[in-house]
């Protein structure tokens, strides 16, 4: 009798049945999530193939050796500019976007500016989509000349990532208890030196994290970039689709550079585990 | 005092492109007329008798109709399964994350490699499950360009779904389940009475967010097909690029892309009144 109640496991289980849901359980998940990363696998292995390999019909599944060849082409042909573009360009952008985004967000969650309906404003410009802007942005640049330059696109990238940082920063100061922001204004601080010795130490998680989403962002975007660059700073993204060819495509450099594009994102999200949920649910979700 | 850089900056992406719109979507501005007269309602009057517009907004419809109810059922099925214990799990859903993170143009090169007729190894298995070649023409056969783009599309977003309803299933308040189920409520009535309301919040913002990615697809398609064959796969961000940029319809353009603003404002704005994002 005391043996039936002191268990979890519900009356209509036994633990033999309840075992082996938990192995298939177990089996299930697996081959989802190796059906998820195959196609990642397959463009990590063919940026390793020779050309020989990549072009054979049926597909090799496995290349015979690890060959670099496909990278030292993309070092060899200059291709490897773009990655250094897109390296430029959404470093900057990003840390423009932290520095203006944070200030803004502060103001906001403490002091109330423009209340809801700015908040609201700001998050909804966020959504708007990037085909509608780009092209009066675009006779904009063509004006000043900034098309193809380092700095339309930084700038860019800044504008465009500004809603994201205030809107997320908002959240991650509104986190922080209050009565810590004021102790220190009692003791003598100004609202200066609470914002960098009190609010910027207490959401330094939250900023790191932010930042790396902005940085993601910018890394990944292609229609601006497809617009906005000619030959000077065009972006990896870019490149990426002109090795795309009416008749034939150069797989080689296809899956060389996309693993390129892709490595420093993977590191990135190893790093940031913790907030990567609130960080793509525009905050929604504290995870 | 501290808003104003932000907002300057703000002003740029924001308030600027939608006072130019407004303007050159009421002149006659295209390639070979640089006139800047103003022509009153005649771009407004062609977007209503442009087919290959609607069938643009059709085309995205599709895709919105087909994805959105995929990537949902397949993230909530896949976040039920992961939500017990499970020996790997965290490491499976680090694994599992990487799809959202890649650059879209990325996604789309990786599924051009697998839905190569000659090299990719989709044509390879069906092969070994037909018993016969499968040269299939995934990118360019009208029948099959959608079912290629919507597996790009689902197999990048599911996991976006998976983690935030993850998220959501975990703050479920366990002892409600247990009464519930004490009083002798079925999985279903348990699912739809308890555990939908509670993670509806959650659920509502992802709808919404992949609502607005996939109103403005473009850059998968763009890699996949260009929008073709023809212009069969064109969405309404193709339509719009290849009206302004390939064609130089710059009045035109605006006035679509005014009307994209517009439509998408007025969509926002009721939902997030209804959907709380701002807590």
């Amino acid at each position: 009798m005391g043996l039936k109640t002191c268990g979890v496991v519900s009356v209509n289980q036994s633990p033999w049945s309840y075992r082996l849901r938990q192995h298939l359980r177990l089996v299930v998940a697996i081959g989802i999530t190796l059906v998820f990363l195959f196609p990642v696998y397959w463009l990590a292995m063919n940026s390793f193939k020779t050309a020989d390999e990549i072009y054979a019909s049926p597909p090799v599944w496995w290349p015979a050796s690890l060959q670099f060849n496909n990278y030292w082409v993309l070092f060899k042909d200059g291709d490897v500019v773009s990655v250094w573009n897109s390296l430029v360009v959404a470093t900057v952008s990003t840390v423009l976007a932290m520095s203006l985004g944070t200030l803004c967000a502060y103001s906001l969650a403490r002091f109330k500016t423009g209340g809801d309906h700015l908040s609201n404003w700001i998050i909804s410009q966020r959504m708007v989509p990037p085909i509608a802007v780009v092209f009066p942005i675009f006779l904009l640049y063509v004006f000043l000349g900034w098309v193809d330059t380092y700095v339309g696109m930084i700038l860019l990238y800044t504008a465009f990532n500004l809603p994201y940082v205030i809107w997320m920063m908002r959240g991650y100061i509104q986190d922080i208890p209050r009565s810590l922001e004021e102790a220190a204004l009692v003791d003598g601080c100004t609202h200066w030196e609470v914002f960098w010795k009190v609010v910027i130490p207490m959401c330094k998680g939250g900023l790191f994290a932010t930042a790396i989403f902005t940085f993601i962002f910018a890394w990944n975007e292609f229609l601006f970039a497809l617009v906005l660059t000619r030959t000077e700073v065009t972006t990896y993204t870019v490149q990426v689709t002109h090795y795309f060819g009416g008749q034939s495509n150069f797989w080689t450099k296809i899956a060389a550079m996309s693993v390129l594009g892709t490595l420093p994102v993977f590191i990135a999200v190893v790093f940031m585990q913790r907030y990567l949920v609130r960080g793509i649910s525009l905050g929604a979700v504290k995870g | 005092m501290l808003v104003a850089p932000a907002m300057l900056v703000l002003l740029l992406i924001a308030v600027f492109p939608l006072i130019y719109l407004i303007l050159v979507s009421f002149q006659g501005i295209t390639m070979m007329d640089n006139s800047s007269d103003f022509v009153g309602f005649i771009n407004y009057q062609a977007i209503l008798e442009d087919t290959r517009l609607w069938q643009a907004l059709w085309h995205t419809a599709v895709f919105l109709v087909i994805a959105l109810p995929l990537e949902l059922v397949l993230g909530l099925l896949m976040a039920q399964l992961f939500l017990e214990k499970l020996p790997g799990r965290q490491i499976m859903i680090g694994l599992l994350v990487l799809p959202v993170v890649i650059s879209p143009i990325v996604a789309g090169a990786i599924w051009s490699l697998m839905f190569d007729n000659r090299y990719g190894p989709i044509n390879q298995v069906l092969g070994w499950i037909v018993g016969h070649e499968m040269p299939l023409l995934w990118t360019i056969k009208p029948e099959l360009v959608y079912p290629a783009i919507l597996v790009a599309e689902v197999w990048q977003w599911t996991p976006f779904m998976f983690l935030l309803l993850l998220a959501a299933l975990a703050n479920v308040d366990k002892s409600q389940l247990e009464a519930a189920s004490i009083d002798g409520a079925g999985y279903w009535r348990i699912f739809f009475r308890i555990v939908l309301p509670s993670i509806w919040p959650v659920m509502a913002i992802a709808l919404l967010i992949r609502m607005l990615d996939l109103f403005r697809l473009f850059d998968v398609v763009w890699t996949l097909t260009q929008g073709g064959p023809g212009t069969m796969t064109e969405t309404i961000s193709i339509f719009t690029y290849s009206q302004g940029f390939k064609q130089f319809e710059t009045s035109y353009t605006a006035a679509v892309a005014l009307m994209i603003v517009v439509f998408l404002s007025a969509v926002l704005m009721w939902a997030l009144k209804r959907v709380g994002l701002s807590r």
